[in-house]
């Protein structure tokens, strides 16, 4: 447990002293009051709810989070400090661990960040907080997710820009399986059967559902297994592939 | 401490260690020399853990590497190849995490980290982010990682590689001294520093070791070994360099005599038999003082390690002559 801790806390250092973690959180905040403002139509709508705000996380996660994990591994293994890692005493899970834990919390803490915007609903109306909390929960999982698979590229390559790119379309791909003018197109030709299988795959069904209130244990196992997953994945990667 | 037997590693159809087996006890340095690609930084790899053998196995202090990882990694200092540090530390900050990962916390980590700067020279730059630092510096930050934990055994890859002359002759002494009560293993390609700390080498080349002993004997393997360098003062000595070495040809113990320099006259004298240079040299002297030859330098030589490494590591490209100068 104490390597984890010690490692999460090394790469904390590693985010905020470079400009990555501030210039993350700066355009998602930005990007997130944006969208929910201006694109979404928060004050349109005349509801008390953070449907604008949230509906827009898969898209801005699509870009942001791989910024932020895409340095993860390749920058170890660039910068060769891999071997100086590996050949402390530490697993390789603990790192894997570790190191996923601090690029979370930097997410969390964007996220944390958007408070004010809750503050804004409950000011203007009455919205019922246990949707937004659901809301949150749902897109700091989604968040997890899609820095899982930022993970799992990462740890392929030494270079960031690869990574970068690489975890976007497998992003996308999570996101557009179940993205409605996607699955309507399929339903044309395929099965509903079919769609509805692809569907499942992605983090669009479940965050939607989850970002209605209802918290479904189906959609919050659907989460945990794609981070469990990508960081086992992610595991093997790291083993197998040492010395590149 | 460090027991190899048979370490293999290929990487696809390449062969890169090919069945490495050695041993090093406590207060034992051991210079691991090689060519590049030879497979001596592969070698250490496996022994710290970092690349998974194909074959055989590396134990350390009792603990196999590939099955108690963690336990055999407590024991031992790393310094990789090209010294990696995290740039965008503090060396402070950097050798605490390194404190902390060695399961160091509290005034213990403090004194470790302080024991460190202080042997690696480093307070000047403590408080100073790794990325602006020298590369002296960074070795040395990297260095100081190595020994935070005072290990048992410490594994160096080339840890003197890019440092000026007066870094590198500290960081010999501190290897010296550190020697005395740990095993340590490191890559050179600097074979004077060899001679100056290791109490035994291993030469390695194609990924199988080609000689394992002390620097002494390995220099006896030179073809120069046990030759006798004669030189003689000034002025024309009677008959000329001609019947000079004509006059020491005819001695019964030597086998060949190769003039190095004309004036003064200097001349290496080579022994019929092996290990018996003092023999030569004696006959050398009462031949000097018949003939009244004023004798300016008189010794044997001990064999030179570059020529030895240079032997066996080009087997394909020896030369046959003796004096290879």
């Amino acid at each position: 447990m104490k390597p984890i801790l010690t490692i999460t806390k090394r790469e904390l250092t590693g985010y905020f002293a470079s400009p990555v973690a501030f210039v993350f959180i700066v355009i998602f905040l930005m990007l997130s009051g944006f969208f929910t403002f201006m694109v979404g139509g928060f004050f349109e709508r005349g509801q008390a709810s953070l449907e604008s705000f949230f509906a827009w996380h898969p898209w801005l996660y699509l870009f942001l989070v791989p910024a932020v994990g895409m340095r993860m591994w390749s920058e170890e293994r660039r910068l060769g400090t891999l071997e100086l890692l590996l050949t402390m005493p530490v697993t390789p899970w603990q790192a894997i661990l570790g190191k996923f834990f601090a690029a979370w919390l930097v997410v969390a803490l964007a996220l944390g960040l958007t408070f004010p915007i809750w503050l804004t609903v409950n000011y203007l109306g009455n919205p019922d907080n246990g949707i937004i909390l659901a809301g949150y929960l749902g897109s700091f999982l989604m968040g997890g997710a899609y820095l899982s698979i930022t993970a799992m590229t990462s740890a392929m390559t030494r270079n960031q820009v690869v990574a970068f790119i690489v975890s976007v379309v497998l992003s996308l791909f999570l996101i557009l399986a179940g993205y409605p003018p996607v699955t309507n197109l399929l339903t044309a030709w395929a099965s509903p059967l079919l769609v509805d299988a692809i569907a499942a795959f992605s983090v669009m069904t479940h965050f939607e559902s989850i970002q209605k209130g209802v918290i479904d244990s189906r959609d919050i196992l659907y989460f945990l297994s794609v981070i469990v997953f990508s960081l086992f994945t992610t595991g093997v990667i790291v083993r197998t592939h040492r010395a590149g | 401490m460090i027991q190899v037997r048979n370490l293999k590693k290929t990487f696809g159809p390449k062969v890169a260690v090919g069945g490495v087996t050695f041993k090093v006890e406590k207060g034992e340095v051991l210079g691991f020399l090689g060519p590049n690609g030879a497979g001596k930084s592969t070698t250490m790899r496996m022994i710290t853990g970092f690349i998974p053998p194909t074959g055989g196995e590396a134990i350390i202090g009792g603990f196999n590497i590939v099955e108690h990882p963690i336990e055999a990694k407590r024991l031992m200092g790393y310094l990789p190849e090209n010294a990696p540090s995290y740039a965008d530390m503090t060396v402070a900050g950097f050798l605490g995490f390194a404190a902390e990962l060695r399961g160091l916390s509290g005034s213990a980590k403090k004194k470790a980290v302080d024991r460190a700067v202080e042997m690696c020279f480093l307070e000047n730059v403590l408080h100073q982010s790794v990325e602006t630092l020298s590369k002296g510096y960074r070795h040395r930050t990297c260095f100081a990682q190595s020994i935070i934990h005072d290990p048992e055994v410490l594994i160096l890859d080339e840890p003197t590689d890019g440092l000026d002359p007066n870094q590198k002759h500290e960081v010999r002494t501190l290897i010296r001294k550190m020697g005395q009560s740990k095993a340590i293993i490191f890559s050179t390609h600097i074979l004077e520093e060899v001679e100056a700390v290791c109490s035994r080498a291993i030469i390695i080349d194609r990924g199988v070791i080609v000689a394992n002993g002390t620097p002494a004997e390995l220099k006896a393997r030179s073809p120069q070994a046990g030759a006798i360098t004669l030189r003689l003062s000034g002025g024309e000595p009677t008959g000329g360099v001609k019947a000079v070495r004509s006059k020491i040809e005819s001695l019964s113990a030597v086998e060949q005599v190769n003039v190095i320099s004309d004036s003064p006259l200097t001349l290496r004298v080579f022994a019929r038999k092996n290990n018996a240079s003092a023999e030569l040299a004696a006959a050398l002297s009462d031949l000097a003082s018949k003939e009244r030859w004023q004798i300016t330098e008189l010794h044997a030589e001990e064999g030179r390690l570059d020529e030895v490494f240079r032997n066996i590591t080009l087997p394909d490209t020896k030369s046959g002559g003796k004096e290879n100068q």
